[in-house]
């Protein structure tokens, strides 16, 4: 125990003093994913606010035709402006991207429409230009409400109530709350704290075996009277130490994060208070022995600092793996997912981001399957330290 | 006191120690002089037990090094070839740290570590971060951490690589002194002066095998040479290719 201590308080001041290892532990992966989270979270929130109220200039051609039209749009915040100057032009324009929509009103339109005859008009837009096809959508809704207000006014006239023109009056109902569409959004969060947490340790679990070896301290480090066991385990313990700070700083900075985001304007309001963080913390923090080990068991296979840094990325994407699965089967949790590491904890930060109440028994699964995962991987990786090959 | 009786070792196909003997008794120094890839590295690794010989035995002050490894690793101060520091502590701390493993009392730790850092002189150098000493200043260190727990025996690979005269010779009176206290010293060479000079036994490797075990004198006249590199190509020569 003695000497598992001594482990451990060297390679905390280790790598207290090793700039590489604090730049990890304690900026990129705290900062990184939370202002990175931010920065999407808040494009998203423009975007949606912009696109409901942002005045749309469209370019009409021949909005002479149809000056109640013109006005109509302009009351739904779609300003017409003189377009290009024939239909070929306009084609050109949307073609290239000079234009995202152009509304083309022919010169027989008011003799049509004097008729009674459907009045023909063309819209002009990119379906494959996604952003130019959301103000499309907006212009052809508009022009569909007109074209359902001229119908009500005309059957008025003609004695017959307007209601018979709609058999069907469908009612959106969304069911979710506001905390459950944080939920989606939100959902990114476990994936970047379970990223943070593993980049904290990532440097100390390639010390641990690559690293020494590499500097050639592992050979006269093996040849001291304690067991490797005690060397290995007082490793793991310094990375789970730094893998928890990295974990409780990340989970800080998203507290902070999210109390400048304009969530509320989405309709958002995350269960995100300082007990959250606090139950988030213990929520992931068994699967810091886990990371901790797998990094340890994968570096101890590579024969360098650069090759172990290499493969380690890889694993910082492991985690992703169920998370990823699971949200493209859109799959609601179950008792089985609880014993699956990395899956078990994004379902439990979801539910409890959503405010639902989580189940104790999901909790202990996914605490008690992770561990022991992490134990197993741990055991593994002291069986691997005792080899001869470990020196290279 | 150092016995290796018929050790063999391989890796995969290279078969790198066959059946090497030898004693080191303590209040002796004993030097495993070989060309390059002779088998010393190795030899010398399984006695500070990184490496389980194929076959054959070795003991430390009768401490068995496969079943008995940690009583070995108690006996030995061991400097491996290369041997490298923690870059971010400094030569003190580095020290310190191997002194806590080995499991000295806490309240002596602090005395012991000024103690050898003051047999190797490295009092210029003691507190500052290992990162960038010079080789000679990183040898001292390496070997003051493996000498802080006041080993019977002493295993050095190659120790004198890279030193310079200076660094070489504090390194010869550092090793004088250890045999004047009676300690175990083995240490291992390819520079046939050096040994020479140093060495009450002298054990030549050669393709894994031992091509002769005498004192200075000995190997002249077993050989025939008064030159003592004479007599080292020709012990060689003598055990024949692999």
């Amino acid at each position: 125990m003695r000497t598992l201590l001594t482990v451990f308080r060297k390679e905390v001041l280790d790598n207290v003093r090793d700039r590489r290892t604090l730049v990890s532990a304690l900026i990129m992966g705290p900062l990184f994913g939370p202002m990175l989270f931010a920065f999407m979270i808040n494009l998203s929130i423009e975007r949606s606010l912009e696109n409901a109220e942002r005045i749309i200039e469209l370019p009409v051609i021949g909005r002479q035709h149809a000056p109640n039209l013109v006005r109509y749009l302009h009351s739904r915040n779609i300003d017409a402006v003189d377009g290009p100057a024939d239909r070929a032009a306009a084609l050109d324009a949307v073609a290239t991207g000079a234009h995202d929509v152009v509304l083309v009103i022919p010169e027989e339109f008011g003799e049509q429409f004097a008729e009674a005859a459907p009045a023909r008009i063309e819209l002009i837009a990119d379906r494959s230009n996604t952003q130019a096809d959301r103000e499309a959508r907006r212009v052809r809704g508009a022009l569909h409400a007109y074209g359902q207000e001229l119908a009500s006014i005309r059957l008025s006239a003609r004695g017959v109530s307007p209601l018979a023109l709609r058999p069907l009056n469908v009612d959106d109902v969304d069911v979710s709350t506001p905390s459950g569409r944080s939920a989606i959004l939100l959902g990114m969060m476990s994936y970047f704290l379970i990223f943070a947490m593993l980049m904290g340790g990532m440097y100390l679990a390639i010390d641990t075996t690559a690293g020494e070896r590499e500097r050639g301290s592992l050979e006269p480090l093996l040849a001291l009277p304690v067991t490797r066991n005690q060397l290995l385990l007082g490793k793991i313990a310094a990375t789970c130490v730094f893998m928890a700070l990295s974990l409780g700083l990340s989970l800080g900075s998203f507290f902070v994060a999210l109390k400048f985001m304009p969530l509320d304007e989405l309709g958002m309001t995350p269960n995100f208070g300082p007990l959250t963080v606090a139950a988030a913390f213990l929520i992931l923090a068994p699967f810091i022995l886990l990371g901790a080990a797998v990094m340890t068991l994968v570096a101890s296979f590579t024969k360098s600092y650069r090759e172990a840094q290499t493969w380690l990325s890889g694993v910082l994407l492991l985690p992703t793996l169920p998370i990823l699965i699971v949200s493209i089967l859109t799959l609601r949790p179950r008792l089985e997912f609880m014993f699956v590491p990395s899956l078990s904890q994004h379902l439990l930060l979801i539910d409890m981001v959503k405010n639902e109440p989580l189940d104790p028994l999901h909790i202990a699964i996914s605490a008690g399957s992770t561990l022991l995962f992490g134990g197993i991987l741990t055991w593994i990786c002291a069986r691997l330290y005792r080899r001869e090959g470990l020196l290279g | 006191m150092i016995r290796v009786e018929g050790i063999h070792k391989s890796f995969g196909k290279v078969h790198a120690v066959r059946g090497v003997s030898f004693n080191a008794p303590d209040g002796k120094i004993t030097g495993l002089l070989g060309p390059n890839g002779a088998g010393k590295s190795t030899t010398l690794r399984v006695l500070y037990t990184v490496l389980r010989p194929d076959e054959g035995s070795a003991s430390i002050d009768g401490a068995d090094v496969v079943t008995q490894s940690l009583e070995a690793r108690r006996r030995i101060g061991a400097l491996p070839h290369g041997a490298g520091l923690y870059p971010h502590l400094t030569a003190r701390e580095n020290i310190a740290y191997y002194a806590r493993l080995c499991g000295l009392e806490s309240g002596s730790i602090d005395e012991r570590v000024e103690n050898i850092i003051r047999l190797l002189e490295i009092e210029d150098f003691a507190e500052r971060r290992t990162k960038g000493f010079s080789q000679g200043q990183r040898t001292k260190v390496a070997i003051a951490r493996s000498l802080v727990h006041d080993p019977q025996n002493i295993i050095l690979d190659e120790p004198s690589n890279g030193l310079d005269v200076m660094a070489t010779r504090s390194l010869r009176d550092l090793i004088l002194k250890l045999k004047d206290a009676g300690r175990c010293v083995l240490f291992s060479s390819h520079v046939m002066q050096e040994v020479a000079a140093l060495c009450d036994d002298i054990c030549i490797i050669a393709n894994g095998k031992v091509a002769i075990d005498d004192s200075a004198d000995g190997i002249r006249e077993r050989t025939g040479c008064d030159d003592l590199e004479d007599a080292f190509v020709e012990a060689i020569r003598m055990v024949g290719p692999a």
